[in-house]
């Protein structure tokens, strides 16, 4: 394991733990609901840019994984009494699974026909879940307040969830650096550039894509279980969100594609920037507008991202951006 | 029976309208393969002329959408030039992220300017009774508003010089340029039509439903899945599409609850990607 020798994966993950830990440490329940959220985000951005970054299908449709796995966590958790570990594991394995289905049929297309093929997946999850009656139809499922009790209670459940998040996070960018220094990855990086030179050169593309594809479906799937739990109720509305899918994408342009810096980065700089935007009461009502602005001046003008463009401008850091 | 009968011309009409709109995707996409994420909006802002024309200068919402009409044509113009121009010869990801910041930033305003509060344009015309059939006439001026526009299209396309010059572009672009049409200009052009087809559409569903500013959303994604159906980049497939989904919504219902319409749509949108992603009537 080369990778694993590397001073990047150390860095990047040092940096997310040392986070974790000072959070744990401080017991600001303003900080922990925040870094909960940036967290969350990276660890969507991340998973996506296994997918986009690295293999280069455009994926609108990544937040339905994050619906499902939640849906169906959620489900054996208030339903079933599951405990949360297993449910977390299960609506992750279970997205996978969905995405290995999915995979077979939707990533035999190619650019916009496969993004409009993850859009159309995704709504046609959420309107079957809105129809779906054991997950409660159009108004979803909430937790009944004693499940918190096995936890030790709802502070601790807070707490418990944002320490699985965290994992969860590191998780996702361990695995992203791992791909991204494997043979596998080399693979996707070369169905990137070119799909059919790739097959020619004796990438086997078919189940390459299928595995970047299942990768990048199982951690949404966990994420979103930890997130409606802590929520505590679960809505076809929340958990299928067109636009969030478009934000995870939006993160990772800002960020850098293809990098596994730049999702971390990117997710932490725009939720960042959101939050700011909508206490200010100046720009409240407008935060959408800004945020829009602010992703068009990006793709126009640096489309490589942050990361993408540190790399090109400073040679040096070229051995920790990765 | 009768309902069956009501539901389906009901549907029929309204088919005309969706056909449109998916009319002014299936342009874009077929002049410059950028997939326009920033359609529902403009839908929008034609629904937002026609009510605000109505209600502050009391104009007819018929003749509301003509001026609508000349709002997205400008609107589309300005999108390609700010937005859309620098990244034409861009991977997909570009386009698609640069026309989705476009919605975002016109969501943004209109949630400025205007609220999330329904609006409904309060013009009644009464309905036409033939025998056991009633049809409202809102819905058959859409209907008739809706070929107009196509057939506006259709003569522009096929018998102007700016018309020809845009099928030239999207037959070739580069062999157009080599016979000097300008080819900016025309992808420009193009991108406007294709805002101006999605603001009328937008102006007739005014005329039909009351609305809120995020309204244009659910017919994007309508018009995707009628250009997927009709096979993207063909305008006469769009329109046929629409009428297809059209009847759809209408005969659902029969069997099943009617919020399951668009888990068949989707489903059906998906289906019809995987097997025959140039369209049921597209060409090979």
């Amino acid at each position: 394991m080369q990778a694993l020798r590397q001073p990047a994966l150390w860095l990047y993950v040092g940096a997310l733990f040392l986070w974790g830990l000072a959070v744990l440490l401080l017991q600001d329940p303003t900080l922990r609901e925040t870094s909960f959220t940036l967290l969350m985000y990276v660890g969507l951005a991340s998973s996506l840019n296994i997918l986009l970054g690295y293999t280069g299908y455009v994926s609108f449709g990544h937040i339905v994984f994050f619906g499902l796995g939640g849906y169906l966590g959620f489900y054996l958790v208030s339903v079933q009494g599951l405990s949360l570990y297993p449910a977390a594991l299960i609506g992750g394995v279970f997205c996978g699974g969905v995405a290995a289905l999915l995979g077979l049929a939707v990533l035999r297309l190619r650019g916009a026909y496969f993004a409009l093929a993850t859009i159309g997946v995704n709504e046609a999850a959420r309107a079957f879940v809105s129809n779906f009656s054991p997950f409660g139809g159009a108004t979803g499922l909430s937790l009944d307040y004693s499940v918190y009790n096995l936890y030790g209670g709802s502070m601790t459940a807070l707490w418990l969830a944002f320490v699985l998040v965290w994992l969860t996070a590191i998780a996702v960018v361990i695995t992203s650096f791992l791909v991204k220094k494997s043979r596998f990855g080399l693979g996707l990086m070369a169905i990137r550039e070119d799909e059919d030179a790739a097959m020619v050169m004796g990438v086997r593309t078919p189940t390459a894509k299928t595995w970047a594809f299942v990768l990048s479906a199982f951690f949404p799937g966990i994420i979103g279980t930890i997130y409606f739990f802590k929520n505590g109720n679960v809505e076809p509305h929340d958990a299928f969100r067109l636009h969030m899918s478009i934000e995870t994408l939006v993160m990772i342009m800002l960020g850098g594609q293809g990098t596994v810096l730049g999702p971390i980065l990117g997710g932490l700089g725009y939720e960042r920037l959101r939050g700011y935007l909508l206490i200010s009461p100046l720009f409240k009502s407008l935060h959408l507008a800004i945020s829009g602005v602010a992703l068009l001046l990006i793709i126009l003008f640096v489309p490589a991202g942050l990361v993408g463009w540190l790399r090109r401008r400073f040679a040096k850091l070229r051995g920790v951006l990765e | 029976m009768v309902q069956l009968v009501n539901s389906l011309t009901d549907g029929f009409l309204l088919g005309f309208v969706y056909g449109l709109a998916a009319m002014g995707l299936s342009l874009i996409w077929g002049v410059m393969t950028v997939i326009n994420l920033a359609h529902g909006p403009v839908i929008t802002v034609g629904m937002l002329t026609t009510y605000l024309l109505f209600v502050h200068v009391g104009l007819n919402p018929y003749l509301g959408m003509l001026i609508a009409a000349g709002v997205g044509l400008g609107l589309g113009l300005l999108i390609y030039v700010t937005a859309v121009h620098r990244v034409i010869s861009a991977p997909h990801l570009s386009s698609l992220l640069a026309t989705f910041a476009v919605n975002m930033i016109m969501l943004g305003i209109f949630n400025a300017v205007f609220g999330g509060d329904q609006n409904n344009v309060d013009f009644s015309l009464g309905s036409l009774s033939i025998g056991f059939l009633h049809i409202t006439y809102s819905r058959l001026l859409a209907a008739l508003g809706a070929l107009l526009f196509t057939a506006f299209l259709y003569l522009f396309l096929y018998f102007t010089r700016p018309g020809k010059a845009i099928r030239a572009v999207a037959n070739n672009r580069e062999a157009a340029e080599l016979m000097g049409i300008p080819s900016a200009q025309v992808l420009a052009l193009s991108f406007g039509l294709g805002s101006l087809l999605a603001a009328v559409a937008g102006s007739l569903i005014a005329t039909i439903f009351p609305f809120t500013i995020f309204s244009g959303g659910p017919y994007e994604l309508k018009s995707f899945v009628i250009c997927v159906l009709g096979g993207l980049g063909n305008p006469l497939g769009a329109l046929l599409g629409g009428l297809a989904l059209g009847l759809m919504e209408g005969v659902i219902p029969m069997w099943m609850p009617t919020s399951w319409v668009p888990v068949v749509e989707f489903a059906l949108f998906v289906f019809v990607l995987v097997v025959k992603p140039t369209g049921l009537l597209g060409a090979k």
